[in-house]
Parts: C-alpha cells; structure tokens; sequence
C-alpha cells in the first residue's frame, strides 16, 4: 500500500491535481460532466443487461443491439474514467483512505469480470439464443449481476461526497 | 414578495416531523440520492437513444416510431421516480433548493424537455411513419434531437450545481 500511498501524494501535488483542489469552479464542473458520462454508462449497459434478463427488448437480437448500444457505453466510460480520475487527482490519498471509494472500485473490478466473462463464455454461443426472447440461464445470471453490480458502483459513488470533504 | 413567501413556506416545511427526521437519519439523503441518479440514467439513456436513432446516427435498422415506443415508456415512468424522490430531497432542505437560482432554472427547462418530449410522442403517435418515410423530417428531426439533448444535459448540469451555489 505504501507505494500506492506515494503515488496518491504526488498526484495530488501535480499542477492539475493542485489547481482542481484549488478551484471553485473546476471540481462542480468536472463532476457534472462525470454525472452526465455515468448515467449514459450505467443506463446503456441497463439497456443490454435488462434485454439478458428478458425484461426488455425482447424482440431484438442481443447482438445486433449490443452493437447499436456499446460503442456509446465505451465512449461514455472513458469521459467517466477519465474526470473520475481528474476528480481523484485532487484529494487522492483521503479517496485512497475512504471505504466508499474502495469499494466502489472494488464493484467497478466485479462489473469488469462480470462482462469479461459474458463476452469470453457466455457470448460465444450467441448465435444459438441471439433471437430468443429468453436467453440461456447464463446470461440471464450475467445480466443480473451487472445491474446490481452497477446499482453499487452509483451507490458507494453518491456516498464518497458524503463522506469526503 | 413570492420569493419572501417562498423562504416562509421553506422554513415551515424544514420543522415539520418528515423534513426533520431526513435530517437526522444520515442514510436517507444519500440512498434517496442513489435511486435518483439511477433514474436519471434511465431518462438519460432513454434520451440519448431516441435522439441518436432521429439523427440516424445509431439503431438504423430499427424504425424512428420503434425506438420511440421502446424507449419513450421508461423515460417517464423514471421521470416520475425522479419527481418522488425530487420532493423527498426538496423536504430535507427546502432553502437549498427552492430558494436556489439554479434549481429554478433546472425546474424552467425541466418543463421545456417535458414539453419537447410530449410533443415529439403526440407526433410519433399521431401520425406512425411519417418521421420514417419524410426525407424533408430530417432537418427538422436534427433540430429536435440537439434541443432535446442540449436541455436534458443542461437540467443533469443544474441538478449537480444546485450543491455549490449559495441561495437566499
């Protein structure tokens, strides 16, 4: 932990870190454009996983729109990570410090897996269910887990301004 | 005189027993938060993808009148949990909010969005394919997509705002 404990006091010590800790403006303005990135994030992924478990959707192909969806959930991922990480640069050895923060990472890892493993596995016999209105148990179970996987990273998220400051 | 009623209105509301037990139990705020910021993910996206598809930049080989009936029917069930859980924060700390310019221009161009929103659903509704067939729509859908995006981020934009500006 030591060394990441180094890292967090020389990026908050940067010139950016230093300025967006310093700013009145530039933490409220990065955290709307993170807001505005992680809504699209969570609720494009909600639309596939919602279709996974059978809810919605059901009458498209989950490849096809995997595809129209994704590309969106990435671009919007990036925005997240990247004025998530601005955000983090200003105070980063008390996000190091906070259980919230942690976990939320800890959830963001699980989501990761979670879809790594759909796309590694449970996706490569995509062609057998991609029409059926009800996939297979697998991805039914995937789904799931994604939406409340994401339901926490918003939750701990929301939670780390309550508890730093 | 409206905004000296307005600060009255907010005092009473902030003693009743409901505004002063938010208060006090320290998870409410944030949980209550949480579910709001999952339904804006909800109109968010729900917005995006109907705008995107009206610009024919994604879903082309859905139908514009398709995309609007798949997504238009959660976006206002979602507003209306954002409404619910809007008051519940409203009720915790009524000055923040009512007396706050920000959150006044949100509620301003939240009515606006609403009001593109219907409108573009009456269309849709009234007249099924038109905004499929009509290559002469398509001016017209572009503007309507960029407003309706530009209003929505602009209402997600005051909603994080409302935290740092000061009020009355």
């Amino acid at each position: 932990m030591s060394l990441m404990q180094a890292f967090c006091e020389w990026l908050e010590n940067t010139v950016v870190g230093q300025y967006i800790s310093g700013s009145t403006w530039a933490f409220p303005t990065i955290e709307s454009i993170h807001v505005f990135a992680l809504v699209i994030v969570v609720g494009t992924i909600a639309i596939v996983d919602l279709r996974l478990v059978s809810v919605a959707s059901r009458n498209r192909s989950v490849s096809e729109l995997s595809n129209d969806v994704l590309p969106l959930t990435w671009a919007s991922f990036g925005l997240a990570a990247l004025t998530g990480f601005l955000m983090f640069s200003s105070k980063a050895t008390q996000y190091l410090d906070n259980w919230p923060f942690r976990l939320k990472i800890l959830l963001l890892a699980a989501a990761g897996l979670n879809m790594l493993i759909i796309h590694l596995l449970t996706y490569r016999s995509v062609h057998e269910w991609d029409n059926r209105s009800s996939p297979p148990a697998a991805a039914k179970v995937a789904g799931l887990l994604s939406l409340l996987f994401w339901v926490g990273v918003i939750a701990f998220g929301r939670w780390i301004g309550f508890t730093v400051h | 005189m409206m905004l000296q009623q307005v600060g009255l209105f907010s005092d009473w509301l902030s003693q009743t027993p409901v505004s002063t037990t938010l208060q006090t139990v320290a998870w409410i705020i944030p949980a209550v938060q949480t579910v709001h910021i999952l339904a804006i993910a909800i109109v968010m996206s729900s917005v995006v993808m109907v705008d995107l598809r009206l610009m024919g930049l994604v879903g082309r080989t859905q139908s514009i009148t398709g995309v609007a009936q798949r997504f238009i029917p959660w976006l206002w069930w979602a507003l209306a949990v954002l409404l619910a859980t809007g008051l519940i924060l409203i009720t915790a700390e009524p000055r923040r909010d009512l007396l706050n310019p920000v959150f006044q221009a949100k509620m301003a161009l939240l009515m606006i969005a609403i009001g593109v929103t219907a409108a573009f659903q009456i269309q849709v509704r009234r007249n099924m394919s038109a905004w499929d067939m009509a290559p002469e729509r398509r001016a017209g859908a572009w503007v309507t997509a960029v407003a309706s995006l530009l209003v929505w981020t602009a209402i997600v934009g005051c909603g994080r705002w409302i935290a740092y500006v000061e009020h009355g």
